[in-house]
């Protein structure tokens, strides 16, 4: 299901740290889109997503999501959104259903609604048995999958993921992919960083490649390909073609 | 590389990590800052001359034989130092146990656990006893200015103790893991440091409390039912007291029983570190079940952030310890509470200070837990809230924390002397807000299980709540007794507090 309004709309966004982190960037995700966000260490993948999510401010440039100034009116864009970074940060002394029940209290959803969709969302990630034990003793994989229910629990219409996989076994990843294709399919936009490469290929309706703080490439894996003059690559060379490309011109 | 050296080396790097830790607590973790701290500590120990004159200066004197009431009052002070080094070392102990994240690598080596464990025993006597000489240099030194050399053997004594207390706190949180199981151990350790740390100082209060009517505990130890009870001059007990007035054999004899028990400890032990170190890190792995399925509730944002604040509050082992200490300190205050309802004295005015000053200390360590010590501080900052509301949020569990804890001794209070019981609950919470709004001003994103290191970040925060916290206990104790002065005192202190804010990083 897609619509053409934009969930996400970066227009001149910059930050600067030591260096230039994000260069001006201009990027439109709509709504009901897959979209992944590749680039190398460093790109500045990580920090546009952190300004997108009101975790930094932005030097220049604005956000809006789906239609909110989310600088303008933070709290109004934070209601509809939801972020999960690749360190899970989650209370290690509360068990998985306190945690979701806190996290469905801070965007104020009523008890009976997110009770139901936390038993579901932990059950479907196979926290089941778990429910009830406090989160200090689980591993990574595990704490993920608690700070993705977390995410999921208030029913955001753009889910902004970095690195979700990190960490995960092979079953754990597939069990993500599969609740995250769901949501997208439910209309839901995710909006995801990775290395995977592979996952970008499989998953996204389209992808954005980063470097330097800039969009060099944007497009569906075949309007990348022809973007570049191949017909038959897999994102794996063209991404190495792409951020060589941007590297020499640097 | 031979198992001697092997161990030497093990040796070696245990001494480095300790020096390290040291360092990095007197530095703030900042490297640069090293000649600042060494300076710092320089002049903090000549002031600390001070204080230590006037407690302990008119002992300097004494000589063997020591008479009844010297002998006890100077075997006193040596138990409470024995009672405060235990108490560190058991907390050395648990956190060897439960938070040095080398375990696995040593554990996973080809060396041998027992020796590799010995050194590690060996490591915590030596910093516990190390942290102590440190410690003892202004007491010794004063009784040596005051009444000779003979004193430096009080250095001994000193090390003989620390060296006891490591024995018998290895001993005790082993004894504990194989009673109780990992899952108590951390907890009940920490309340039994708490406890053995203020529990003999507190105690004599009470027996000061209920025998004489006054909150000094020297009026136990000198009294003549103490020097009563007190064995003859040859005893046993005597020992360190002997060794301390220059008695070379005794501090001989002393040191050799503390190095055997010592060697004992690390025989019987040793072996099983491993093993209970790897107990309690599978009790990390296997989680600990929380309370049943029962309904998510309803109510406001704010409410969802303040019982969660509650609910990890309530499961924090190291803030139940130091509350649990906190009330102990309580302890003596609310008997001298007690005992006054029957004979009016005036003295009464002293419990307000202890109970402001208890309420600003424990304000500054549960503020920085709901403030700085925010685990998913990334959820919290992206849930649909302004950083206002959460703030005020976190602020109102402090403060509703210290009401729960202080009001049903004001409220005592408030029987015998409503005047009284009106100022102090005003201090409480003046002194809370203090300590509350430092702790605002001096925020830094950390986890709850980096609190030991609070006071690390901020060597001016610390020190700015622990001066507000007496600035306002004196000037509530000062508004009872002379309101001129609690004028001065109260604009004293509020102009450290305005410095403190000055000085405080900004914030966005």
């Amino acid at each position: 299901m897609k619509s053409e309004g934009s969930a996400l709309r970066l227009r001149g966004l910059t930050k600067r740290f030591d260096r230039l982190a994000v260069d001006a960037l201009d990027l439109t995700v709509r709504t009901g889109e897959f979209y992944a966000l590749v680039g190398p260490n460093g790109a500045g993948k990580t920090t546009t997503l952190r300004m997108v999510a009101g975790l930094l401010k932005p030097d220049a440039g604005s956000v809006a999501i789906l239609g909110i100034d989310a600088l303008v009116e933070p709290v109004a864009a934070k209601q509809v959104m939801a972020w999960i970074s690749d360190e899970p940060m989650i209370y290690d002394k509360l068990t998985p259903l306190e945690y979701l029940e806190f996290v469905g209290g801070l965007w104020g959803i009523e008890p009976e609604a997110s009770q139901a969709s936390a038993h579901e969302l932990l059950a479907s990630l196979g926290l089941g048995p778990h429910l009830n034990e406090r989160c200090e003793g689980f591993s990574k994989g595990m704490r993920q999958k608690v700070a993705l229910a977390g995410a999921l629990v208030h029913d955001p219409r753009l889910i902004i993921l970095d690195e979700p996989l990190t960490g995960l076994d092979a079953v754990s990843a597939r069990h993500v992919k599969g609740l995250l294709s769901e949501r997208v399919r439910a209309g839901c936009t995710v909006i995801m960083t990775t290395h995977i490469l592979e996952v970008a290929e499989r998953m996204a309706d389209r992808i954005g490649v980063i470097a330097a703080g800039r969009l060099v490439a944007e497009g569906t894996l075949t309007e990348l390909r022809q973007q570049n003059g191949h017909t038959d690559t897999s994102l794996e060379d063209l991404f190495i073609a792409l951020v060589d490309v941007k590297a020499e011109a640097a | 590389m031979s198992s001697a050296t092997a161990l030497t080396w093990f040796a070696r790097h245990e001494l480095r990590l300790a020096w390290r830790e040291w360092l990095a607590m007197m530095t703030g973790g900042r490297r640069k800052r090293t000649r600042a701290a060494i300076i710092g500590l320089i002049v903090f120990a000549a002031i600390m001359h001070l204080p230590a004159w006037a407690v302990i200066g008119r002992y300097a004197d004494v000589r063997s034989p020591l008479d009844k009431t010297s002998a006890i009052v100077l075997t006193s002070m040596i138990f409470l130092a024995f009672a405060l080094m235990l108490s560190q070392a058991i907390e050395s102990v648990t956190r060897v146990f439960y938070a040095r994240a080398d375990l696995d690598l040593i554990m996973s080596s080809p060396a041998k656990l027992a020796n590799v464990f010995s050194i590690r025993i060996a490591a915590i006597a030596l910093t516990v006893s190390g942290m102590a000489l440190v410690l003892s240099i202004p007491f010794v030194d004063v009784l040596v200015l005051e009444g000779g050399a003979r004193w430096l053997a009080a250095f001994g004594v000193v090390i003989a103790v620390g060296v006891s207390a490591a024995a018998f706190a290895i001993a005790i949180t082993i004894g504990l893991f194989r009673l109780i199981g990992p899952a108590r151990t951390r907890l009940i350790a920490q309340i039994l440091a708490a406890i053995i740390g203020a529990g003999f100082v507190i105690a004599l209060q009470i027996a000061a409390i209920l025998s004489y009517g006054t909150l000094s505990r020297f009026a136990v130890l000198t009294s003549d039912a103490a020097a009563g009870y007190a064995p003859e001059a040859d005893s046993i007990l005597w020992w360190p007291a002997r060794a301390a007035l220059g008695d070379v054999g005794t501090l001989l004899l002393l040191l050799s029983a503390s190095l055997m028990l010592l060697g004992v400890v690390m025989t019987i032990f040793a072996p099983r570190f491993a093993d209970t170190a790897a107990r309690a890190a599978a009790h990390a792995i296997a989680g600990r079940q929380g309370r049943g399925v029962r309904g998510f509730r309803q109510g406001s944002r704010q409410q969802a952030l303040r019982r969660k604040e509650f609910l990890l509050l309530a499961r924090d082992p190291w803030l139940m310890s130091q509350t649990l200490m906190q009330l102990l300190y309580l302890v003596p205050p609310a008997l001298f509470l007690w005992r006054s309802f029957s004979d009016s004295s005036t003295a009464i005015v002293l419990i307000t200070p202890v109970i402001v000053m208890a309420a600003g200390q424990l304000s500054g360590g549960l503020a920085w837990l709901t403030i700085s010590g925010e685990d998913a501080a990334d959820l919290v900052a992206t849930a649909p809230l302004s950083p206002t509301s959460v703030i005020r949020a976190k602020i109102e569990v402090v403060l509703i924390a210290i009401g729960a804890v202080f009001t049903p001794l004001v409220a005592a209070l408030a029987f015998l002397n409503p005047l009284q019981a009106t100022v102090t609950a005003s201090f409480v919470l003046i002194g809370a807000i203090s300590a509350t709004a430092i702790q605002l001003w001096f925020r830094v994103q950390a986890k709850r299980s980096q609190f030991r290191r609070r006071q690390t970040s901020s060597r001016l925060a610390t020190f700015a709540e622990a001066f507000t916290s007496i600035g306002w206990a004196a000037t509530a104790a000062l508004a009872l007794s002379i309101p001129v002065a609690a004028i001065i005192s109260g604009a004293l202190t509020a102009a450290i507090l305005a410095t403190t804010w000055k000085l405080s990083p900004r914030r966005a």
